[in-house]
């Protein structure tokens, strides 16, 4: 009996994962494909109806989809860039060796561990234009109050604040591992040539670090393409549409529309999508990897 | 020379405590408004001076029942990650020892697309089976969150532990799933308190989940203080407290074990 176990360990060992995973995961997406041909509005008295890629035709001519689309590219974009930079930046300026920096450095992990709907919550109170210190904050500088998430316009920058403040410390933290692995003999050569802390800098550690921003970006890119929760629990995708990702379109319309068949199309577009922007950026990886 | 250095060293630490102070900001607002009265969140009085009182907290565990909430999201997120690590310490050893990245990378799919896209069929499965407002049903979904997790922490924990712990023990005639319940599982440790706390903290925070799944008998934290919205006079200093009783122990937890967190954070992201 053990001979046979160990023989199959490899087996015995990972099928109860995959059978997890296919499950839970590959079975329900080749559900949700099926569901998607069907209009079925989830009514006892109403029998799906098949109507083939109905759904994904309507879905192309929605007005409502390709904004939501647009939407999650521009929330996505906005905290990409602004993380990306600051940190790599802060990340840079934690690197040195100051007296206490450990502190600092655990103090920064907090935004990203803390319950996003509560801290959601939080900004909310942070942005509301009469009794938010928001306000008051720009106030010291002399600018007009503003709407915040109340405002069409100002509402997905504002939210991408949120993401911001939430996931830069993991670009800082990323980044921080990456320069600690680069060897310092570089910075020694080129210190004997007399190059400037700002030469060395775009020389030797912006290059040495890119893969390791890369990765933090691929792994940022595909979270914030599905940020979900502090959308939710902030605007609800509002005001009137104005912050309505594909993500929170597709809740809508499964589960408080019931419109079943049409939420599926929506939800198989944007897995492909998610699934298209991960194996690209993987690709990209690949081939930046090459070069060096 | 030497001072202008002494000088730019002073003025980085202001600049990085300065930025620290920033990140810290809404946890600090938050705190200190989870104190205040309505009346004194409505004022434009002094943010730092005031006179604190209690009762919000009263409000959330009196009239709230915010204890029911904290057992059914400490439940949830006890036993997702166990489980977890039930399926998945197994599984990851397997595939760093056979090399079967395939299969590692089919497994980690899970942690790339959006949940969303499996949640009607979930529902349309859970509410026929009388699944939907039970633990069973929580638990299962968030060991999707926690599962993929652990399977990729484990992994470069196991290709990084040295193999002749494990070849003596063999040698000494112990099957591969003796040494590795008896050798290699008690070396994992700090591998899987690393996995452990974030697939903890993943479930801890989930919300889009429990919003379908849970019911009234099950909801989380998340799903509690989210309900807060829908009275039409927010009770803000009551809404910050109940922020105050969700988040404070994961922030405690990550600044006791923060090693562990910052090397589950960072694993398979920077190239060894």
């Amino acid at each position: 009996m053990a001979r046979w176990v160990e023989r199959n360990i490899k087996y015995i060992f990972i099928l109860p994962s995959v059978l997890f995973v296919a499950v839970m995961i590959v079975f329900p997406i080749g559900y949700t494909a099926y569901i998607s041909l069907f209009e079925w509005s989830m009514s006892s008295t109403q029998a799906p109806k098949w109507v083939s890629f109905g759904n994904y035709a309507k879905l192309l001519q929605d007005a409502r989809f390709w904004s939501a689309l647009g939407r999650t590219f521009y929330f996505t974009l906005i905290s990409i860039i602004v993380e990306l930079m600051l940190g790599v930046i802060i990340a840079v300026l934690f690197n040195r060796k100051l007296k206490g920096i450990n502190l600092f450095k655990t103090l920064f992990l907090l935004p990203m561990v803390a319950t996003p709907v509560s801290i959601g919550l939080v900004w909310l109170l942070i942005f509301e234009p009469t009794i938010g210190v928001a306000n008051r904050f720009i106030g010291m500088f002399g600018l007009k109050p503003q709407m915040w998430i109340a405002s069409p316009s100002q509402v997905i920058p504002s939210l991408a604040l949120v993401d911001i403040w939430e996931w830069t410390p993991m670009i800082t933290l990323i980044a921080l591992a990456g320069l600690t692995s680069i060897p310092q003999d570089n910075y020694e050569a080129a210190q004997i040539d007399g190059a400037s802390s700002w030469q060395m800098f775009w020389k030797i550690t912006l290059p040495l670090l890119l893969p390791t921003v890369f990765s933090a970006a691929l792994l940022r890119i595909i979270d914030a393409v599905k940020t979900y929760d502090i959308i939710y629990a902030m605007t609800q995708g509002g005001p009137g549409y104005a912050s309505e990702t594909l993500n929170i379109l597709g809740f809508s319309l499964g589960f408080q529309y019931f419109q079943l068949g049409y939420a599926s199309s929506l939800l198989m577009l944007f897995f492909f999508l998610v699934l298209g922007i991960s194996s690209l950026i993987i690709i990209l990886r690949k081939r930046i990897e090459v070069l060096q | 020379m030497k001072t202008e250095r002494v000088w730019t060293e002073r003025l980085l630490f202001l600049l990085v405590i300065a930025i620290t102070l920033i990140f810290l900001f809404p946890f600090i607002w938050m705190l200190l408004a989870s104190f205040k009265t309505q009346a004194q969140i409505l004022s434009n009085q002094s943010i730092f001076v005031f006179q604190p009182t209690g009762e919000n907290y009263a409000t959330v565990f009196r009239d709230y029942n915010y204890t029911r909430f904290i057992f059914n999201s400490l439940l949830v997120a006890f036993l997702s990650t166990l489980f977890g690590l039930v399926l998945g310490l197994p599984a990851s050893y397997a595939i760093a020892k056979y090399k079967q990245n395939g299969l590692a990378f089919s497994i980690l799919i899970a942690r790339v697309i959006p949940g969303i896209s499996f949640m009607i069929p979930w529902y349309i499965i859970f509410s026929k089976i009388g699944l939907v407002d039970t633990y069973l049903s929580l638990i299962l979904a968030h060991m999707l969150v926690g599962l993929p997790f652990i399977i990729w922490v484990m992994i470069s924990f196991y290709e990084n532990l040295p193999h002749e712990l494990e070849e003596s023990a063999r040698v000494d005639g112990c099957t591969i799933q003796g040494a590795f319940f008896r050798i290699l599982l008690p070396l994992s440790v700090p591998g899987i308190v690393t996995a452990s706390i974030l697939a903890f903290i993943f479930s801890w925070n989930n919300f889009m989940f429990a919003l379908v799944l849970s019911g009234e008998k099950t909801k989380t934290l998340p799903i509690a203080v989210y309900s807060f919205l829908s009275y039409s006079n927010i009770n803000w200093g009551a809404l910050m407290a109940a922020a105050v009783v969700i988040t404070l122990p994961i922030l405690v937890i990550t600044l006791i074990l923060q090693r562990y967190v910052v090397s589950g954070i960072t694993v398979g992201a920077v190239k060894g």
